[in-house]
């Protein structure tokens, strides 16, 4: 074996640097992936107990949590960017996207590996400021920003005159950079350092998925930084006005703005799941992905729809009819795609020998529960329908369908399909069974009953409500316990399998199933692979 | 306040008559829509429980269903061996366009309503309605020699149970309007951003600061309607509900010529409003 490191290679340490240097300075892309997981649970278990706060509060009509409505609000909006900038994107595509891309399309690592330490290390720091802006005065009615995680001018501006704000801008800005560093780093990594024989058309799913999000990510996000710094300097006094019609501004324009980065947003949060799930299917089908082609341009097809149908977060804003129209019918060519996907899913698995394995399981109800959610999304796209719709439960049930269950269960899909892979040893399966059955009862609990409030019209982000809401608050009350609990047997799986009764894993310990590179490596994989690049045959399935 | 102390006694009977009618809000445990009270309502309700529902509904047990069987029949137990099929163009091609045909049959419908909902009518009266930080004010621009544009809070729980109003729906001066008549409402905001809900008659439309947006509806049948404001405005969002009582023609007149009074009414500005009514 040639290694550019010489005798390291050699060492039974395999080239590690200590505890500190490893850790913290890391450029290793395995590494850094893991950086990101730890960092998306730590931010989970916070934007979880955000939400769990907030069920507290609405089991039953009347002030049970917050005394001040506006640390309910701030909960609200905070527990919106944390789950969504700190939780979903890190895990996804910091930490999955790290630990498997570069192995997937046979790259020694990422292509500038320094710049992915600066995109992980910013999200610490974006999270600090975060944090901060909890305990600092937003608005005359207390500490914090209330104002939810859109941001809408004027109570982001004029609303909200306090530093709060100005920090949550700051840690935005940061995670924003973060991200768009990292997505520079996979476009560049997925198209120059494939390994010999690995063309586009053979790339595994899961790349394509990170691929078409680091584009998305790349043109939505500068829009949301521009949008912020707009914020920013309308909150200066003597300041400029985009969004303040008393200085010629529009309100709405913000809110255009924002929804230009926030529609994509969605797809960045969904389609490295998309990639995840094909892989699992697949793997316990024991059959290669049906439709790989279709599957991958229908990925690119939702990437590039994604950036035309903004204006249907907006139906209530005092549009035009015909851009109504529009918004529409534009909105509902994305179910089109998602249906390729949901078809050849199924396609996959017909004639497969399937074996219900724990990440299997997660496959299917994320498929299952994606469904659910996207036909929500068809009924809510129906700009006429919409008008007794927006802003009430209904919206809050259908996103959490597409993403409390889509992209989290997307997440742990692959956590439990790599976790051999990434640990070297095996996840306990009785823990991971408790933690799935929980979770899938618990969440289906708390969103499901949530659509007849909708229907019923209680709005979203109210921290009381009249009596007549109170029987399916309660239910969602109910179903956060069932969820926590669950929470709690995910942890006693990580101590179980990491500390208490570890087993180790072999270098491919699905089977013949499981074709892709990560799967010829050890369990863990050497600090540093393919010091000889691995050649893809013609034959080679995806 | 030219007329409204002064008949207060007149309007307590009016009123006491009116309350005993028809209330509109939510029902506890109820899967559906609030009942519709407006044409637009009543299309859009047609519309999402037949059309909508229907599809969804099928779409989602197709899928169901068909997992389900996968996952028995095709259990490695009972189907060791796997096909190697990984292409059928055929298809490919149906499940491509079968979404397309059901979306096409979906469409049309759907602009039907949306075409009828925002396309405003020839209107009988119109009023203006400015969200305010924590309520809501109301105008009558015909009828402004007569009334005067007035505040509506929320009831506090006692004020409320007293007034025999749901808490958190009702308030001390609801908007008064005529039945059978086709009322187009102007919406803005003072300061934040706020919506403007009813949805008994199927519209939600913003109020934005600097901007007068447009909506409408024709109510055809008399009674109390209860909304809330729908776009996060700050602490009190929740408190700030909407009520519309649908009186009948004569009513509404008499109503005008009394000046606009209400019983419950207990003061101009109550909660932190920034914009008070004009003295
Ligand atoms: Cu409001």
């Amino acid at each position: 074996m040639v290694s550019i490191y010489g005798d390291d290679a050699h060492d039974h340490d395999d080239g590690k640097p200590g505890f500190w240097a490893r850790w913290f300075y890391s450029t290793n892309h395995k590494d850094i992936g893991t950086l990101y997981l730890i960092f998306g649970i730590i931010s989970g278990l916070i934007g979880g107990y955000l939400s769990f706060m907030m069920r507290m509060e609405l089991g039953e009509p009347g002030i049970q949590v917050f005394d001040s409505y506006h640390t309910y609000n701030v909960f609200v909006s905070m527990h919106g960017l944390i789950m969504i900038f700190f939780m979903v994107m890190p895990a996804l595509i910091g930490g999955f996207g790290n630990w498997f891309v570069p192995i997937m399309i046979g790259a020694p690592d990422m292509a500038f590996p320094r710049m992915n330490n600066l995109s992980f290390w910013l999200l610490p720091v974006a999270l600090i400021c975060l944090m901060i802006s909890f305990f600092v005065p937003g608005s005359a009615a207390g500490n914090g920003f209330g104002g939810g995680w859109v941001m809408y001018p004027p109570l982001s501006t004029s609303g909200s005159p306090g530093p709060a704000f100005d920090f949550i801008i700051i840690g935005l800005l940061a995670a924003g950079f973060s991200s768009i560093f990292g997505a520079i780093n996979f476009i560049t990594t997925i198209l120059n350092m494939r390994a010999p024989g690995m063309t586009m058309h053979k790339m595994p799913l899961f790349a394509w998925g990170v691929l078409v999000t680091a584009f998305l990510l790349l043109l939505a996000l500068p829009v949301l930084a521009a949008a912020l710094f707009m914020l920013f300097t309308d909150r200066i006094d003597g300041g400029t006005g985009f969004f303040n019609p008393a200085m010629g501004g529009d309100p709405e324009m913000f809110q255009h703005l924002f929804w230009f980065f926030g529609h994509p947003e969605v797809y960045i949060m969904i389609l490295p799941a998309f990639g995840i799930v094909s892989h699992v299917i697949s793997t316990f089908s024991k059959k290669p992905i049906f439709g790989y082609l279709g599957m991958a341009y229908a990925m690119v097809a939702i990437g590039v729809v994604g950036f035309v149908v903004w204006a249907h977060h907006m139906y209530t804003v005092g549009m035009d009819v015909n851009l109504k129209a529009y918004f529409l019918a534009a909105t509902l060519v994305i179910a089109v795609p998602t249906g390729v996907k949901i078809f050849s899913w199924l396609a996959t698995m017909w004639g497969g020998s399937i074996t219900m394995t724990l990440p299997m399981l997660w496959a299917n109800a994320f498929i299952f529960l994606f469904v659910v959610g996207g036909v929500t999304g068809v009924v809510l796209a129906n700009a006429g329908v919409d008008a007794a719709l927006h802003d009430t439960y209904y919206v809050v049930a259908h996103f959490h369908y597409v993403l409390s269950m889509g992209a989290v269960f997307g997440i742990f899909t692959g956590f439990y399909y790599w976790f051999g892979k990434m640990f070297g040893v095996m996840y306990n399966k009785f823990w991971g069974a408790v933690h799935f059955w929980l979770f899938f009862v618990g969440v289906n609990m708390v969103f499901f009953p949530q659509h007849f409030l909708g229907m019923q019209g209680m709005p979203r982000r109210y921290v009381d409500y009249p009596v007549e809401f109170s029987l399916y608050n309660q239910i969602s009350t109910y179903g956060a316990y069932v969820t926590l609990a669950g929470v709690a047997a995910f942890f006693v799986m990580l101590i179980w399998s990491l500390i208490i009764k570890r087993v180790p894993a072999d270098d491919n310990y699905w089977g013949e199933g499981a074709t892709t590179l990560e799967w010829t490596l050890p369990s863990p994989p050497p600090y540093h692979q393919f010091n000889t690049l691995p050649r893809i045959s013609d034959d080679d399935g995806h | 306040m030219r007329f409204k102390r002064s008949l207060i006694s007149g309007s307590i009977a009016l009123f006491a008559v009116s309350g005993q009618a028809f209330a509109a809000k939510p029902t506890d445990g109820s899967i559906g829509f609030q009942e519709a009270a407006t044409p637009v309502m009543e299309q859009l309700v047609h519309f999402h429980n037949v059309w909508l529902m229907t599809i969804i509904t099928a779409i989602t047990l197709f899928v169901m269903v068909l997992m389900a069987y996968i996952l028995f029949r095709f259990n490695h137990k009972r189907n060791p061996v796997p096909s190697k099929t990984s292409h059928n163009t055929l298809i490919e091609v149906v499940w491509t366009i079968v979404p397309v045909l059901i979306l096409l049959v979906m469409v049309v419908p759907s602009m039907k309503l949306l075409y009828f909902q925002d396309v405003i009518p020839e209107s009988d009266m119109t009023i203006k309605v400015t969200g305010n930080t924590w309520n809501w004010e109301y105008a009558y621009p015909e009828y402004e020699d007569k009334v005067e544009s007035f505040v509506s809070n929320v009831l506090e729980e006692a004020d409320a149970k007293a007034a025999g109003k749901p808490y958190l729906l009702g308030t001390d001066a609801p908007l008064v309007v005529p039945v059978d008549t086709t009322v187009k409402v102007l919406v803005t905001s003072a300061n934040n951003l706020h919506s403007f809900a009813m949805p008994a008659f199927g519209i939600k439309m913003d109020a934005v600061p600097g901007r007068i947006n447009e909506t409408w509806f024709k109510v055809t049948k008399e009674g109390t309607y209860f909304g809330q404001c729908s776009e996060l405005c700050g602490e009190r969002h929740a408190f700030m509900p909407i009520e519309i009582e649908v009186v009948s023609k004569t009513k509404f007149d008499q109503w005008v010529n009394n000046g606009g009074a209400f019983p419950t009414q207990l003061s101009e500005v109550k909660g932190g409003g920034v914009s008070a009514a004009p003295k």
